[in-house]
């Protein structure tokens, strides 16, 4: 599937399905023989939002290496949860070794199936790392710069929850400014995650000028379903770094995941775009812009910032942060976009 | 022990893993009533015909339509399509145009020659219905479907009632009132025309018949105290518009002044205009005050049909009439000023409101008359056990579309009357308000808007004047709809739970929750574009 806009059919393609589209045209997730990759039965939060990007990724690079795939997973949420000794949810090959050496054991792998297909062993069987914000952005950081760096042939995918979910909510170099996690509580002058700290991977990423590295969230379905897809046809070192909110770290409720997710898209907050070799190729516009109260307010890590005297001048430099982001990779709302 | 260095236990399988025992609510599917169909006088599945015509089953949505209202390319003219200004819709952009998809059903229907489907067992009970409009055909269509013998009487020389002998031509072409009124004579109903009813219960024991419903609309036009010369032409609007079915054409002369602002006040002066006069309307209130709907205010406007709001007729002469000006008072009634003013006047037509003649039912014990409207029960019963009464003659809104509801309900309670027991309609699912939709998902799009005939035609021809959408802008318009309250089937809720418990059954056949592993999130409940999932607390 492409991501192209359907003329009008009801609900275009903003829904998962849509009975008025040709069977082709819909989702990975609209079908009724997906591989569930990551299947019932795992102890993830209610309402995850890891939980639910991973199968919405893995089912699509599944379908798009028609079911030749193996995952490399960092430690964390999405590994404590899905395989506590003997079970597992994953209908996939799956391994795990460290917190932060996901990069590096599927570069290990993508090396071993390289030479046993030059060896004339094996087909064309393809490598995901995945790994929390933590895993990638702070301890797995090394091994993953190592491998854009090497162009090795694997999609790497960060699950982008804004801290340690997995420890008790602790910062990580992906935690919002401001936010309140158990490392940075709302206390003293600047309470929270103190501003003009942290980084933005995919921006690192696309320095390595890799053929390609996206964003998604899972609020876009069929967005997040054309990157993996996109990425898994693409040879080399690749990242999708995709959001998905935490219902248990952000103090919100668990039917909003979705919601946040859109939000974090909508107000400019989280921009989602696409980069092949260092080039901003697109990006998601906005379709229902919103000011940045409206995706805080509903997380308690933010409580903070609301209530009796609000912080208005936080809530400002957030919202500066966004339009930032609104400026930098062309995020606008244009008129006619569905 | 063949099994890898520290390893002492089978890979196992998550799903050995209940999680739905950590739930305390869980979702449960369920079909809402959309704002529509909740609207509808005739109680139409708005919704439910949406969805056939969406994926272009046109003549399944035909059917489905008329389930509950025979008339659908009438209700595309006429109806005032109340079920607009509920639509969920509105909220988001504009209300589905659901009036002109049901005209583009009701002309397919007419184009395709669709039939109805004939009854499946005759009763053996035998059913008079005294009127052949909106009211009576709707009931004659209905007891005909469910086996009885129908004999529709009407006085007039033609079926329609004040469909026909009211509403003009402009408005609803007679090609297509005749074409459903023949339908539900097609299904094997006795109508006999030029056939006046004088005495409902001789006619009654006469005919051998089990019960009655009367449907005689309200015809005799309300006269007001106009102190006026001999020389003075006084109408009623209603018999101006009957006589334009007729052969003799009224005779107005140029000015013509209509007195009053209704619908049929606008309707007589449009119709008056369309045969070359000057019509003018004088009424004793404001516009916003008018009990006509603005848009066929708007439309007479158009057409060149002058007004004199705030004015009442004071004395009217042989070529001229005096008016005096109202003041509205804090209260909102007009009272006099004491100023006045001469118009140039060839005739005045009084569009006052009409009465019912209920002279058929003279004699009838039980019945109970108040404000000249028979009275009914819910069950629309008179107080004369068998026979039953709808539409302009009973208390209620008069428009075709309450007169088809009328007959519908009057049909479903006459029948179980007729076997002895009560009709108990189906209890009613709760209204999907918008608060309980997600109008993310819906994508953007603007209302279909009808062509309209152009100005000069509608000041000079009696050509219908509202144009009707073709297949491709009636499909758009149909795809509108949110399908409020019941599935359609979007995939949402398969594709959102973060637990794979929502088991996808094939197409037409929705979905179900695997509550072993359902946590109880609440996320398919939240990102249902629709509204057809609820939370409910688990027993715990
Ligand atoms: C000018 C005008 C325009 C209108 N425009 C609209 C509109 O655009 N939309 C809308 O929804 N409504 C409109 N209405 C209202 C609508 O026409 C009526 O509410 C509706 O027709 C009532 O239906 P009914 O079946 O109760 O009675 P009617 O349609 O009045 O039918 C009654 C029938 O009973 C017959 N009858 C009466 N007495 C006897 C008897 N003793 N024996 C045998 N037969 C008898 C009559 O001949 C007549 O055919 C309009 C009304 C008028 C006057
Ligand atoms: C070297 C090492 N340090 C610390 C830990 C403890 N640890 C396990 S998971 C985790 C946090 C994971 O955070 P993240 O990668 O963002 O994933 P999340 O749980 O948020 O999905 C930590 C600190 C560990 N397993 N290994
Ligand atoms: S959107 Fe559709 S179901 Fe909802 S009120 Fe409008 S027509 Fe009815
Ligand atoms: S999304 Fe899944 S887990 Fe959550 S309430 Fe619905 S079925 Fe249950
Ligand atoms: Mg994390």
């Amino acid at each position: 599937m492409s991501l192209q806009t359907v003329k009008f059919y009801q609900t275009g393609t903003f829904t998962v399905g849509n009975r008025l589209l040709a069977p082709e045209e819909r989702s990975v997730q609209a079908n009724m023989q997906r591989t569930n990759s990551l299947n019932s039965g795992h102890r993830a939060c209610q309402g995850c939002g890891e939980a639910l990007g991973a199968r919405y990724a893995i089912d699509a690079a599944m379908i798009a290496s028609k079911g030749q795939l193996i995952a490399a997973n960092a430690t964390g949420c999405l590994e404590v949860f899905s395989t506590p000794y003997p079970e597992t949810s994953w209908q996939i090959p799956w391994i795990h070794s460290l917190f932060g050496n996901a990069a590096a054991v599927a570069t290990g792998i993508a090396a071993a199936i390289k030479v046993k297909r030059q060896k004339g062993q094996g087909g064309d069987v393809r490598v995901v790392a995945q790994g929390g914000d933590g895993g990638t952005t702070d301890i797995g950081f090394g091994c993953l710069s190592g491998m854009f760096e090497r162009n090795d042939d694997v999609l790497y995918i960060c699950y982008d929850n804004g801290g340690y979910m997995n420890t008790g909510v602790q910062r990580s170099s992906a935690t919002p400014s401001a936010a309140r996690t158990a490392t940075t509580m709302p206390l003293g002058p600047e309470p929270g995650n103190p501003f003009g700290q942290g980084k933005f991977v995919p921006a690192i990423a696309m320095a390595h000028e890799i053929p390609y590295v996206a964003t998604a969230t899972v609020a876009d379905l069929r967005d997040l379903e054309y990157k993996v897809t996109k990425a898994m046809g693409i040879r080399g070192a690749r990242y999708i770094q995709i959001l998905v909110p935490c219902p248990l770290g952000w103090g919100a409720a668990s039917q909003d995941t979705i919601l946040l997710a859109r939000l974090a898209k909508e107000t400019g907050i989280f921009p989602v775009f696409e980069a092949e070799f260092g080039e901003v190729k697109s990006a998601l516009p906005i379709r229902r812009p919103q000011p940045v109260e409206e995706y805080l307010k509903l997380q308690k890590r933010f409580a903070h910032l609301f209530g009796k005297n609000p912080a208005v001048a936080t809530i400002a430099r957030i919202q500066a942060q966004a339009d930032k982001n609104i400026r930098r990779y062309g995020l606008q709302a244009r008129k006619g976009d569905h | 022990m063949d099994k890898p260095f520290a390893i002492t236990l089978n890979p196992g399988s998550s799903l050995a893993n209940h999680t739905g025992s950590w739930r305390t609510s869980r979702p449960v599917y369920l079909d809402r009533l959309p704002p529509c169909n909740s609207q509808c006088p005739a109680g139409e599945d708005i919704q439910g015909w949406l969805f056939h015509a969406e994926s272009g089953g046109y003549e399944a949505a035909w059917r489905h339509l008329t389930r509950d209202n025979p008339f659908p390319a009438i209700m595309g003219r006429v109806c005032y399509h109340s079920c607009e200004a509920a639509c969920n819709r509105g909220k988001i952009d504009e209300a589905v145009g659901i009036n002109s998809v049901e005209r583009f059903l009701g002309d397919e229907a007419v184009k395709q020659g669709w039939k109805l489907a004939p009854p499946e067992r005759e009763s053996g009970k035998k059913v008079l219905i005294v009127g052949a409009g909106p009211s009576g055909m709707s009931a004659a269509y209905h007891l005909r479907k469910l086996g009885h013998a129908v004999t529709v009487m009407d006085a007039g020389p033609y079926m329609g009632g004040m469909m026909r002998f009211g509403i003009p031509k402009y408005r609803l072409p007679r090609e297509v009132l005749d074409a459903e009124m023949q339908r539900i004579v097609d299904l094997g109903v006795t109508v006999k025309l030029n056939s006046k009813v004088d005495n409902i219960l001789d006619e009654m024991k006469q005919g051998g018949f089990d019960a009655a419903f009367l449907a005689v609309g309200a015809h005799i036009g309300k006269r007001a105290m106009i102190p006026s010369g001999d020389a003075a032409r006084i109408v009623d609007a209603i018999s101006v518009l009957r006589s334009m079915e007729g052969e003799d054409k009224p005779l107005l002369g140029r000015r013509v002044v209509v007195y009053g602002g209704g619908n049929t006040a606008i309707d007589v002066a449009r119709t008056v205009k369309r045969m070359g006069a000057e019509p003018i309307i004088v009424y004793r209130r404001t516009r916003d005050k008018a009990p006509a709907h603005d848009f066929e205010i708007e439309e007479a406007l158009q057409e060149g049909v002058m007004v004199k709001w705030l004015s009442t007729i004071k004395q009217a002469g042989d070529k001229e009439i005096t008016i005096e000006k109202m003041a509205l008072d804090d209260k909102g009634f007009p009272q006099p000023t004491g100023e006045f003013e001469t118009l140039e006047a060839d005739s005045v037509v009084l569009a006052l409101g009409q009465d019912v003649d209920l002279g058929l039912l003279n004699g009838v014990p039980g019945l109970e008359v108040t404000d000249g409207v028979v009275k009914v029960a819910p069950n629309m019963m008179t107080g004369h056990a068998g026979i039953f009464a709808g539409g302009d003659m009973v208390p209620a809104e008069r428009n075709v579309t309450v007169a088809v509801g009328h007959g519908k309900k009057a049909a479903k309670n006459i029948d179980a009357w007729l076997s002895g027991q009560t009709y108990a309609p189906p209890p009613k699912h709760e209204v999907a308000q918008f608060e309980k939709l997600n109008p993310w998902y819906y994508a953007d799009a603007p209302k279909t808007v009808r062509p309209m005939l152009d100005i000069i035609r509608r000041q000079s021809t009696f050509e219908e004047v509202q144009g009707g959408l073709d297949e491709t802008t009636a499909l758009f318009e149909a795809r509108r709809c949110l399908s409020c309250g019941n599935c359609f089937e979007c995939d949402n809720c398969y594709g959102v739970c973060p637990d794979n418990a929502v088991i996808k059954l094939g197409p037409g056949k929705r979905f179900q929750f695997n509550y072993d592993y359902c946590k109880g999130c609440g996320m398919c409940v939240a990102e249902c574009p629709c509204g057809a999932i609820k939370m409910e607390a688990e027993e715990i």
